[in-house]
């Protein structure tokens, strides 16, 4: 293969990297060495000081800068006569259209999120151009290819969705420090900081002692003539003691659970404390609001050490009285930021507290930084060999060598005596509404929910696309377009916010709707069907879609012979060998499958559990797959977060609800 | 290694790794010091690898100067005959690597690699070696061995789409946390040295054993007889390679089935490496080292292998030692044993 190098299949091949992140900058020095000349890179991001520990093309002078263009600039150093083109943009921009995809003979995704890697599978099934989708969290990674017609797309496996917690597990019977996290971010620091507007959980009523006229007032209002520090105390003393106490008087929650215990600022932290808490010249300066921190003004240094309940309270008011002294203006807006340091202080500091009260062990400001931003554990090697992956993927698919098309893991234990184990394509899934036409089914309330309700959770959450038109029959109910006149906005805007059967053209059980991506080239028939109700626990989303169901779980071909060429045993019996990622976290399982004597099973590795896709692009997706199913390991760069938690915005925001 | 607590600096820039790792496990890296010898693609990757990680310091050692191959595989070398002439693979290779990581103390030395005593190793806790002779390779693996300390000794090569890592970690305890969940467990794990893993008799290893494993060892015993450097081969070199090949099974009384002409075709035609599989040897490598330097983690015992034609990257466990009972702590130990060997 060596040869390949000088090859006119390689030579004369133009292809597409989406990401030139940690993956990314592997892949494209890997490409560049081994024979491509004609290299084009889309990326979106700036360069992060997080990112230099393995996206080695990038040095600290170019922080900020374009990751796509940075990376373009270092690889020409070494290869200065091939040519590489790079697009500051997102992939998701419209000029990157089908006619843009065509002129590639095979598209390579570095991708950090889900949406993004949807959007591209659909380009290259619409452009028929061959995709190499890759992964990597720690030192687990996976390349996958997928060809149309011969192996699976990449939405053949569902994905599964990031893990969302009932609203009463945050709000009243938190059990894990993931919890308190969420109720930190989402709740309390949202409440506090955010939207005031904005529905919320918390349960702001109090009837303390200051009398009936107070009890329809929001206790988290500051009170025009209120000290910062009286603020703080009254703030702290309702959401960690008497909403607690509250909760207590609750009986029956707490017959099979440890019960809380109320915690008030004057048990932990005296008034003298109070008044010399923290020296604000040493905060930081507020013409960075970033770096404004309550750690620095109280003197903790390590972010990896573990705050007693004292000192996290003493985070808590220092925290607030910086945002209300230093940070003031950004109050009512603010969405939590991992890079806020900041704000991370003061969810550690809140998510602390309430874990002390449910006897939940607490967190180092590290840890939990790492749990609310949804951050990804990322090493070069894992990315390194990776990308030594694709490439070989590529090469194949340039040579349209099929038999050979392999998905590749990185396992972090040896299975089967393996650290990188391929496994054969799967076979498209003939019931996928991406690559097949095979029809959706939504149970959905139609004469509750609206258009919008429906565009929001099933075509953009759901279906991913950007730029959707739905359509019933002929009657065209809603697009997106920039070539829209007023009276058809107007119209659309207005169908919106009709119920699904008081529509124009109604939508009742039956009715077969037709929504289609012009941009994806994606089109994908739902049936609805209509239902009266629905779990508010299980089906927050209030409707349900159906039938993108599992792939066949039959390997691609038939034969006894295993794939794996020389060396393994694959005659044994099978045997589970679960490999546990060594994440903080400790949540991202793999179990390989072994081969069972007939060598017909599948065997690949299986992981559980998840990551999702934060706020900021900082996405990660993570995949999962069940049984005899591979399913994606995420992808490195802020993408992949494996956690067992997932809450946030998306799915989160709207479960809290 | 208490009370020292990793920069504020440290923990921005590593902030990623250290999810998976640990703080400890980062400030060992960064008190660790590493020796190179042989800078091709392979090599480079993993320099780059450990350069990123955060090791204390690597010292580099390559005489030789840039040739139309290096140029090939090797992106720390820029391809401008105004930086590069004048200077050896080792100067060319220092120079970008410092520029990947200003807190790793990057630094070249110049001697001949046979010469070096004893003591010169003393200084490192990890030795990696490439593309020199096996005389070499057992030489500066017995020097290693006879140190007080334990050196973590690697030998890697690349051929064409395949490569070969070799591991001699000596006597190495650590604690696993094995496949599932539970208390982690002390474990011992007994290393053979380059010598005694690459004599092993043939016949007694398992069929199923990556044929790399002997293929790798013909292609030692052709350029060792013939006085040839690492990878000097052409295609005329078929015959006699495959000539020796015949001889060897016969000596090892095994089929000459045992090693397929086909993979030694390929190993000696396409001599020069393939850089996806120095991408991803270099990164297996990397991997193992920080292993070894951080004590977390299952380390290879003793070979690992990757083909481009099959997609494994498969474990070997080989010695030419009886197999001993383990004196291991632990049960785990045994099992880890035990799994290498099935």
């Amino acid at each position: 293969m060596a040869s390949l190098q000088q090859s006119p299949a390689i030579k004369g091949a133009k292809v597409l990297m989406v990401g030139a992140g940690g993956i990314g900058c592997e892949l494209l020095k890997t490409l560049a060495l081994s024979g491509f000349e004609d290299i084009h890179i889309i990326d979106m991001d700036t360069i992060e000081v997080s990112n230099l520990n393995r996206q080695f093309l990038f040095r600290q002078k170019h922080v900020g800068q374009s990751k796509a263009k940075v990376a373009r600039d270092a690889v020409l150093r070494f290869r200065p006569h091939i040519s590489i083109t790079s697009h500051h943009a997102n992939v998701k921009d419209s000029s990157f259209n089908v006619d843009f995809f065509k002129q590639f003979n095979v598209v390579l995704n570095g991708l950090d999120n889900l949406d993004a890697r949807r959007h591209v599978n659909r380009l290259c099934l619409a452009a028929e151009v061959p995709l190499v989708e890759s992964g990597t969290t720690g030192f687990l990674g996976q390349v996958s290819v997928h060809v149309k017609g011969r192996t699976d797309c990449y939405e053949c496996n569902p994905k599964p969705s990031p893990k969302t917690y009932p609203v009463c597990t945050i709000t009243s019977t938190p059990s894990k420090f993931v919890h308190c996290i969420v109720w930190a971010k989402e709740l309390l620091f949202a409440k506090l900081f955010g939207d005031k507007n904005q529905d919320n959980d918390l349960n702001v009523r109090s009837n303390d002692s200051t009398g009936s006229s107070e009890q329809t007032e929001d206790v988290f209002e500051r009170k025009a003539d209120e000290s910062v520090e009286h603020y703080g105390r009254r703030i702290y003393d309702h959401v960690f003691g008497y909403n607690i106490e509250q909760a207590l008087s609750n009986e029956e929650t707490w017959k099979n659970r440890n019960k809380p215990r109320p915690i008030y600022s004057s048990d932990v932290i005296s008034a003298e404390l109070m008044q010399q808490n923290g020296s604000s010249d040493k905060a930081g300066s507020a013409d960075d609001p970033l770096s404004v921190s309550a750690m620095a003004s109280l003197g903790l240094k390590n972010p990896q050490d573990l705050w007693s309940l004292m000192d996290n309270s003493r985070v808590f008011f220092e925290a607030l009285k910086l945002f209300f002294g230093k940070r003031e203006k950004e109050i009512g807006s603010l969405g939590f930021d991992k890079d806020d340091q900041l704000a991370v202080e003061f969810v550690t500091a809140a998510a602390n507290i309430r874990a002390a009260s449910f006897g939940i062990p607490l967190h180092s400001l590290f840890e939990a930084k790492g749990i609310a931003g949804n951050i990804v554990h990322a090493v070069a090697t894992t990315n390194a060999i990776v990308a030594g992956l694709i490439v070989i993927e590529a090469i194949k698919v340039l040579q349209k060598d099929f038999d050979s098309y392999r998905m590749s893991y990185c396992l972090e234990h040896v299975t089967q005596k393996m650290l990188i184990m391929p496994v054969q394509p799967f076979e498209p899934n003939k019931s996928c509404c991406v690559c097949s036409e095979t029809p959706l089914t939504l149970e959905i309330n139609t004469n509750h929910s609206k258009l919008r309700d429906f565009v929001e959770k099933i075509v953009k959450a759901k279906l991913s696309m950007t730029s959707p038109l739905i359509m019933h029959g002929s009657s065209l109910l809603y697009e997106v377009g920039d070539d829209l006149d007023e009276a058809m906005i107007a119209n659309y805007s207005a169908n919106l916010e009709k119920v699904l059967s008081s529509l124009p053209s109604p939508v009742t059980s039956g009715t077969m709707l037709t929504v289609e991506d012009l941009l994806q080239e994606f089109t994908c028939n739902i049936n609805i069907k209509h239902r009266e109700e629905f779990d508010e626990e299980n089906e927050p989303d209030g409707m349900v879609l159906l039938g993108w169901t599992q792939v066949p779980t039959k390997p691609k071909d038939d034969d006894d012979k295993p794939h794996t060429g020389n060396g393994v045993s694959t005659s044994k019996a099978s045997e589970t060998d679960p490999a546990v990622a060594q994440a903080d976290a400790g949540v991202v399982k793999i179990n390989v499958e072994a081969i069972d004597a007939s060598g017909k099973k599948r065997k690949g590795p299986d992981s559980k559990d998840i990551s999702l896709d934060p706020p900021s692009n900082v996405a990660d997706e993570a995949t999962a797959a069940n049984h005899k199913k591979v399913q994606q390991i995420d992808e490195d760069e802020e993408d992949l977060v494996v956690l067992d938690q997932w809450d946030i915005d998306t799915n989160k925001k709207q479960k809290l609800r | 290694m208490e009370g020292e607590q990793l920069t504020e600096q440290e923990t921005a820039l590593y902030d990623r790794q250290i999810r998976v790792w640990g703080a400890d496990a980062q400030r060992r890296l960064s008190k660790s010091h590493i020796f190179v010898y042989g800078m091709k693609g392979t090599v480079a990757e993993f320099c780059k690898n450990i350069v990123l990680a955060g090791v204390g310091s690597v010292t580099l050692m390559d005489d030789r100067v840039v040739t139309n191959e290096a140029l090939a595989s090797n992106f720390l070398i820029p391809p401008d005959e105004k930086v590069y002439s004048g200077k050896t693979l080792a100067e060319l290779c220092c120079d970008s690597l410092k520029e990947f990581n200003p807190m790793v103390h990057v630094s070249v030395e110049k001697a001949e690699l046979v010469t070096l005593g004893q003591q010169f190793f003393e200084k490192f806790d990890v030795v990696v070696i490439s593309s020199c002779p096996p005389a070499t390779k057992i030489l500066i693996n017995e020097k290693c061995r006879k140190l007080s300390k334990r050196v973590a000794f690697y030998t890697v090569e690349c051929r064409d789409s395949c490569g070969e890592i070799f591991v001699d970690l000596q006597n190495y305890k650590y604690m696993t946390k094995g496949k599932t969940d539970g208390p982690a467990s002390e474990c011992e794990l007994r290393y053979s040295s380059f010598q005694e893993a690459t004599s092993a008799p043939w016949g007694r290893l398992q069929r199923r054993t990556s044929k790399l494993y002997f293929a790798m060892r013909v292609i030692e015993s052709f350029e060792e007889a013939n006085g040839r450097n690492p990878g000097a081969f052409s295609v005329e070199d078929v015959p006699a390679v495959l000539q020796l090949k015949r001889q060897l099974c016969e000596a090892q009384s095994v089929s000459e089935s045992f090693v397929p002409d086909t993979l030694l075709e390929r190993l000696v035609i396409g001599s020069i490496e393939f850089p996806p599989v120095c991408a991803i040897i270099g990164g297996i490598l990397g991997q193992e080292v920080i292993k070894a330097i951080s004590g977390k983690g299952d380390p290879v015992k003793n070979f690992f292998y990757f083909d481009v034609v099959d997609g494994k990257g498969v474990i070997e466990d080989i010695s030419s030692r009886a197999p001993e009972a383990d004196s291991a702590s632990s049960k785990s130990a045994n099992i880890i044993t035990q799994v290498v060997l099935e």
